[in-house]
Parts: C-alpha cells; sequence; structure tokens
C-alpha cells in the first residue's frame, strides 16, 4: 500500500516547523514517528499535501524526572521505558510492539487522540499538561482539556507539542491493566490507577479509562467511593464496581459495550489491588 | 510533488538518491537497492517480516518513509554477518535450530532477535517472545524460532553485548529518537 503523493519538509528548527505548518494550512499534518499517521495514509484515510517531519528539530526528545516528570514531545515509547519514570513508561512499555515503540513517540500518539491508545489516558490520569507552540508562543493545556472527541484534540492546527509534564509521583503508587487478544492490538479496555496512601488508607485516587469513550476518561465515581476507604479487598471491589459508571463505551468487533464495562470493572480492581501493593 | 535527495548507509554503503517523499523505506531498500532479503508480508506493521535496524533499533520498514531515514545508517539482513559469508550467531542458531520453515518471516525474525540480543545479552525465554511480539510466522514455527535466539545468546555470550541501561535513573539522557 502506497500513500497519495505529498511534499515533504524537515525544518532544522520550531519556529520553521511551526512556519511551514502554517504555510501549509489545513492540508499539512506534522509528522513525528508515523506510526499513527503513516498507517491512515497508506490506507489513504488520510492524505496530507504535505508533511512536515519533526526529526531534524532539536531538543524535542528526552525524559527529565525531577520532582515532575517532563517528557519531550519526540520521545520514542522504548525511550519512556527505559527513563523508567512510573506509571507512564509501564504504560509505554505495553504499546503495540519493540519496533513500534522504537519509531512511536509520546507527542504523535497524544496528538492522534485515539481513545485506545494507552498513553492518553495515563496522561489525563496524571492530572499532566501538554506543552504546545504555535505562532502565537506557547500554551500548557491541561490534559482534561486536550482530548475533544474521537482523534480530536483542542491543539490547533498550527500548533506542536513540544513536552509533557506530570506532577511528581512521590507518595503515590500506581496499577497498570489492559486487555486485548493480541500484544500488538490496541487495548479493549485498559485502566491505570494512581493511587496516594496515608497510613494504609487512600488519601487521593485517580483512576483513567481507555477506549471506553471517544475520549480517554476519568472513573470519577470509582475514585470518589475510594477516597477516604481503608486499602483492602473489600473497599477496592466496591470501587472497582463503579469503574463504568457514566460511560458509554462505543462497541466494536472484538467487545461489546457492556463486556467493555465487564473489563473496566475488572481491570480497575486488578489495577487498584497492584497500586495497594 | 517535489523528490527528495536522501543519503542513507546501507549496511556500511552510502547510497545518495532521489526519491519520491511517498517511498517507503522498505521499498527504497528492496526496488531501488535491490536488498530484496527484507520482505513485505502484511504492509500493515503487524506481521514484522519487514524489520530492518535503524541507527541500531529495529523498526519496520513498510512502515518508515525513506526520508525519515535520510542520514541515517541501515542495516539489513544482508549485512548483519561479518564479511564474506559470515553468518550472524543468530543466522547461525536458526539454520542449526530449524528455526524457519517457509522462510518468509526469516528476516524479520531475525532482526527482531538481534536488535533483541544487542539490548539483553541473556534474555529469559519470556524476553525473546516478547521482543518478537511484533513478528508473525504463519507457518507457527515459534517452538523452534525461541528455541534457536537462546542458543543464540547462550552462544554469544555475555560479552558481545552492550550492558543494559541502568535501572530507575530519573534522568536517562535520550539521544537519537524519534522520527
Amino acid at each position: 500500500m502506497i500513500p497519495a503523493e505529498f511534499d515533504y519538509v524537515a525544518p532544522e528548527t520550531l519556529d520553521e516547523a511551526i512556519r511551514a505548518l502554517a504555510d501549509g494550512g489545513e492540508d499539512a499534518k506534522l509528522l513525528a514517528g508515523g506510526h499513527s499517521l503513516l498507517p491512515l495514509m497508506k490506507l489513504r484515510l488520510a492524505a496530507p499535501a504535505l508533511l512536515v517531519d519533526l526529526r531534524r528539530v532539536p531538543d524535542l526528545a528526552g525524559v527529565r524526572a525531577n520532582g515532575d516528570i517532563r517528557i519531550g514531545a519526540m520521545t520514542t515509547h522504548s525511550a519512556l521505558v527505559r527513563a523508567n519514570a512510573g506509571l507512564a513508561s509501564v504504560a509505554a512499555a505495553t504499546i503495540a510492539d519493540q519496533q513500534v515503540r522504537n519509531r512511536g513517540t509520546i507527542g504523535g500518539s497524544l496528538a492522534h487522540g485515539d481513545p485506545a491508545s494507552d498513553l492518553p489516558a495515563v496522561v489525563l490520569a496524571a492530572e499532566g499538561t501538554i506543552v504546545a507552540r504555535g505562532p502565537g508562543g506557547e500554551r500548557e493545556i491541561a490534559a482534561a482539556e486536550f482530548f475533544r472527541d474521537y482523534l480530536e484534540t483542542t491543539l490547533a492546527p498550527d500548533e506542536i507539542i513540544t513536552e509533557i509534564r506530570m506532577p511528581g509521583t512521590e507518595g503515590w503508587s500506581f496499577g497498570y491493566e489492559k486487555f486485548n487478544r493480541r500484544r500488538e492490538d490496541w487495548a479493549m479496555v485498559a485502566v491505570c490507577a494512581l493511587v496516594r496512601i496515608e497510613s494504609g488508607a487512600c488519601a487521593d485516587a485517580r483512576i483513567g479509562l481507555t477506549h471506553m469513550g471517544s475520549t480517554p476518561l476519568r472513573a470519577t465515581a470509582a475514585e470518589a467511593a475510594l477516597r477516604g476507604q481503608p486499602l483492602e479487598a473489600g473497599a477496592i471491589a466496591a470501587a472497582a464496581e463503579q469503574a463504568a459508571e457514566g460511560t458509554s463505551p462505543p462497541a466494536d468487533l472484538n467487545a461489546s459495550a457492556d463486556y467493555k464495562r465487564h473489563l473496566a470493572r475488572v481491570l480497575c480492581r486488578r489495577a487498584l489491588e497492584r497500586a495497594a501493593g | 510533488m517535489a523528490p527528495v535527495r536522501v543519503s542513507l548507509d546501507v549496511n556500511g554503503t552510502t547510497y545518495e538518491r532521489e526519491v519520491e517523499p511517498r517511498l517507503l523505506l522498505v521499498h527504497f531498500l528492496r526496488d531501488h537497492l535491490g536488498l530484496t532479503g527484507t520482505h513485505v508480508g502484511c504492509d500493515t506493521s503487524n506481521c514484522g517480516a519487514c524489520t530492518v535496524h535503524l541507527n541500531g533499533e529495529a523498526v519496520k520498514s513498510c512502515t518508515v518513509l525513506a526520508v525519515q531515514a535520510d542520514g541515517a545508517q541501515v542495516t539489513t539482513i544482508e549485512g548483519l554477518g561479518g564479511p564474506g559469508d559470515a553468518l550472524h550467531p543468530v543466522q547461525e542458531a536458526f539454520w542449526e535450530h530449524h528455526g524457519l520453515q517457509c522462510g518468509y518471516c526469516t528476516p524479520g525474525m531475525i532482526m527482531a532477535a538481534a536488535d533483541l540480543l544487542a539490548r539483553n545479552s541473556d534474555p529469559s525465554e519470556a524476553e525473546v517472545r516478547e521482543a518478537l511480539a511484533g513478528n508473525l510466522c504463519r507457518c507457527t514455527g515459534y517452538h523452534n524460532i525461541v528455541k534457536a535466539v537462546m542458543a543464540a545468546a547462550k552462544a554469544t555470550g555475555r560479552a558481545e553485548a552492550a550492558p543494559p541501561p541502568p535501572p530507575g535513573d530519573p534522568t536517562v539522557p535520550v539521544t537519537g529518537v524519534g522520527a
């Protein structure tokens, strides 16, 4: 399968990339690792007239954990795994396969806005922010404001994600549970749980849901049910029962909506159990 | 659409070519350079038959544009062995342990396995299966493939492979990643 024809530029600075993107108008697309975009282009589901490749733009890759966690947009999933930066690294290790992780990037994954991808719900649950640069300068977008709909974000067409920031996770433990049929598949459902434990009880909980709606979601009912409770099997199971509250997951060939709600409850329980240690 | 001039180091030889931006790396290797050892299987980044090393990392060359590999080092199955007809230890082990049946997935399997052994010289069987999760064998010959990779790891020994990155380093500098 061959993509439709397009023009290609690989600017050497972020400003040049922003300009190229603006000049290209609505038919221009950014290229990071290409592992969401190129498959769509090969299937002719996307046919941008111009690709602006970020590969030569310096300083967009790397992970720094110094208090908060800062992940450059062009950091590959493999590099994120190697950085051993908690929940995001554990989730990244489950993405597709080694070859895909060697190319796919966190910035590309978030910009693509696929609710079945692993990292969007992680950044949402961690209450992270997305740093973007455009012609008007830089802005920081809360993950809760970033994902708008299926494959849609609030990123402007001429903005480029430069960094993903997540609060430090000292004092938090986490669990990540994902269900799919094959290692390479997208999550049928995945659940990430961050739990702050004080004297054996849950002081705070943040639970993210993957593929339970047209965007990544927070399991707010389950979070509320767990706060203040002792982190033992009964309280965890009771909270996990609320994991699918308020969701209307899309049915697909793999799973009905009911089955996905079931998966969310089971995976939420397992993720919380893992976080509780 | 304007062609783009690219320069790639493939198996130690530098090639300069003008290519269409939409040309996939796998077609550049096969059709422009005649290196047909890299196979096209599914063409949807599932099967891994097209796996090559790009700057030392295994990638699926059906999902990389040739222009993205401009300035990069590419190793294909043809360039994996030593000088002359010397085989790479993974190639030797596939031969010895009957790690192939029809042979279609073999180049990709070997490239993915060599990538694993460069990162982890002493993998467990589970780690081998994990590293080959992106490579499909339609003959279902996985058992002997895993056996071959384990044997290659033993044959190569620890000395030849790079040490793994230190666990838990909070400030791992990342270079040369991304597209």
